[in-house]
């Protein structure tokens, strides 16, 4: 063994290009789909269908915004002598309507449907984080009867895919008033992430020595003020890894949206595909909102992505 | 600071007995060690003082109060674990401030700052107090931890081995300094340790933990001096005690009931056997080894060993014959316990 047990063998030059070669082929292949969504968001109805496909902005086709257009407003359509007896367009969104043989009615659903997925993800996230917290806690200090099983417990509700239980759900929701509401979506995303977040959290905090608490209670804080004071600091980052999992899961989820939300609390991912159906394939609209919908996880994950990388290496290097 | 009375505490961890009937008290302003190997108990026993574990029998008193049910903030002691000493997301200051920061106490920050300046003069590290506590030395840690014991002038500090991990130099360092400070302070210090220097030179007063037992408690020089059984005069000494069969002395006045015969290194007369006839065993010289501060001469007798000290540039070399001679013996019978001459 070398001198330093936590030293790991430094990889040969040879080994760092093959790694980074295949890191940067798998980047290419898992990009390329973001990168059409993003292509396809700037094209035109017909250039977005068109074969062989267009690929090069400026040279193959024209950027325009009409797909972001499309995706922010309604639109009725209505013959030329009409639209050439309104009075002059407004510009913007308006022109790009006039232009197809169109006028804006109305802004569409993408706005409030993008606000309820940010309240239910980002809500149902602090609720896992805040009771997986404190579970976490609770299984990691105190002795509580049958801990085993009641871990395993938890576990095992992660064993069958959730949508297997759609059913006796939706009966549920429907009896309880808690369809298409937000409070019943947040409630849903936090059963399914509470389990992670329990299992995620305890490692994080087992990993913390209680002598850290001890010390505090014999300094004259209560076990909460210790708890919130010594302890939570220290669990940030595994607080932070389990909080972007959760995010993940309830900003993407598809199959329980669509089944239990078809309006006020619709979420965007069962909104983004209804786009596609008024009036033609707008694909330039839907690969709008898809890149929108993107943003979010993109900014969270790089805003908070040090914490990350330690939270996710933090059980596997250990000191 | 006040006086810290420990009766009859027991504690068991399903089938071991981690304390077993210790009792002890500890004076206003003493500085009391308790020696012992790992697994005597010393955390167990801290960890009862300070009421972080319920014992299973006996009682605590600080100053005459029952504290025995008593939280531990409402006992007025400190703790340095012997590990994870300082919160590591906190500055040194808030380190130090900490204690005084809690709801029990909350003293104003003016005050606080204060008292920090003061203990961090104390302590020597006043330009690192804006450093985080894990950007410190491990000295420097253990310096802040010990320091965060004694800012709030509690009834009496608990310290759990606080030097132990640090190097050989280091620790004697330490050492002086927490003498020093626990003398400028007048503070009461319930120590534990597995190094018999610290015991010696730290302690007012000594304590012999064996298998959760507090086998003997007395000053440094009566725990040396008049050890109660072969374990505790073993504990004491570098190079440790010689034991040696009584057979080996059999024109030596000893009681009756004495099967073995301790005799510190210092205490072992060794002469060329060739230089005239005297009395006691002979042996032979198997080994002389230079440490450069001591030199330890081995010499077997029949088949038991001895260790003596030797100066330098002794004459003796491996295989000569040499008489042994006592003095100050220690008698055992035995099971190990000490016969009074
Ligand atoms: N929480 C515990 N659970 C079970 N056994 C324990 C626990 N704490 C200590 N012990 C046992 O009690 C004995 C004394 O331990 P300890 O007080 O830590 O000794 P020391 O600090 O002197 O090394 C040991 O045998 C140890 O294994
Ligand atoms: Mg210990």
């Amino acid at each position: 063994m070398s001198a330093n047990a936590h030293s790991v063998v430094e990889p040969s030059a040879g080994a760092k290009l093959a790694a980074s070669v295949l890191v940067i082929l798998y980047a290419c292949v898992a990009l390329i789909p973001l990168l059409w969504i993003g292509l396809t968001s700037i094209k035109s109805p017909p250039d977005s269908i068109a074969y062989p496909p267009k690929v090069v902005p400026f040279v193959h086709f024209t950027p325009t915004a009409e797909g972001f257009c499309n995706l922010f407003t309604t639109r009725s359509r209505q013959t030329p002598d009409y639209i050439a007896g309104l009075p002059p367009s407004t510009g913007g969104c308006d022109e790009v309507a006039r232009s197809r043989n169109m006028v804006v009615v109305g802004a569409s659903n993408y706005v409030p449907r993008f606000v309820n997925s940010l309240i239910i993800a980002f809500g149902s996230t602090a609720l896992s984080i805040v009771l997986g917290t404190a579970a976490a806690y609770a299984f990691s200090r105190f002795r509580v009867p049958l801990k085993d099983d009641l871990m395993f417990f938890i576990l095992s509700t992660r064993m069958m895919p959730p949508i297997a239980v759609a059913i006796p759900v939706f009966l549920m929701y429907r009896e309880l008033g808690l369809s298409d509401t937000r409070l019943g979506m947040i409630l849903l995303y936090t059963s399914v992430n509470v389990s992670l977040a329990v299992w995620l959290l305890k490692g994080f905090i087992d990993e913390i020595p209680r002598e850290y608490e001890e010390a505090a209670m014999i300094d004259g804080y209560t076990r909460l003020q210790a708890f919130w004071k010594v302890v939570l600091p220290q669990a940030t980052t595994g607080i932070v890894a389990t909080a972007i999992f959760c995010l993940i899961f309830a900003w993407n989820e598809y199959a329980f949206a669509v089944l239990l939300t078809s309006g006020a609390a619709q979420t965007a991912p069962p909104f983004i595909p209804i786009i596609i159906g008024e009036g033609g394939q707008d694909w330039p609209a839907v690969a709008a909102g898809t890149a929108l919908f993107l943003l979010p996880i993109l900014v969270f994950t790089v805003l908070l992505r040090k914490h990350l990388l330690r939270g996710i290496t933090f059980g596997a290097v250990r000191k | 600071m006040s006086e810290v009375a420990l009766k009859g505490l027991m504690k068991r961890f399903g089938a071991t007995s981690a304390i077993e009937d210790v009792s002890l008290t500890i004076g206003d302003g003493e500085f009391v060690v308790l020696l012992g190997p790992t697994g005597a108990g010393k955390t167990t026993l801290l960890r009862l003082a300070a009421g972080l574990d319920h014992p299973d029998a006996g009682r605590v008193l600080i100053d005459g109060h029952d504290v025995t049910q008593e939280p531990p903030a409402a006992r007025d002691v400190t703790f340095v674990f012997q590990q994870y000493s300082l919160y590591p997301h906190l500055s040194v200051y808030d380190n130090l401030a900490f204690p005084l920061r809690s709801p029990l106490r909350r003293t104003p920050e003016a005050e606080i700052r204060r008292i920090v300046h003061d203990v961090a003069d104390l302590l020597r590290i006043a330009d690192k107090l804006q450093n985080r506590a894990t950007h410190l030395s491990g000295g420097q840690m253990q310096r802040v931890a010990i320091g965060r014991a004694l800012v709030r002038r509690p009834a009496i500090a608990l310290m759990d081995e606080p030097l132990s991990s640090l190097d050989a130099k280091l620790r004697a360092d330490l050492r002086i300094e927490l003498k020093r400070i626990q003398q400028e302070l007048g503070a009461t210090l319930l120590y534990v340790t597995h190094d018999q220097t610290e015991a010696m030179t730290l302690a007012t007063r000594v304590g012999v933990l064996r298998e959760g037992r507090l086998v003997q408690l007395g000053t440094p020089r009566e725990i040396y001096e008049s050890p109660a059984d072969a374990y505790v005069a073993g504990r004491l000494g570098h190079p440790p005690i010689n034991l040696l069969s009584r057979r080996l002395f059999p024109d030596l006045a000893a009681p009756g009931a004495t099967a073995t015969i301790g005799v510190r290194t210092e205490h072992l007369e060794i002469a060329r056997a060739s230089d005239g006839p005297r009395a006691g065993p002979v042996g032979t010289v198997s080994w002389i080894e230079h440490l450069g501060d001591q030199n330890h001469i081995h010499v077997a007798i029949e088949n038991e060993k001895t260790v003596s000290l030797v100066d330098p540039d002794t004459p003796l070399a491996v295989g000569d014959l040499v008489s042994i001679g006592l003095r100050a013996p220690l008698f055992f019978d035995g099971k190990g316990a000490r016969v009074q001459a």
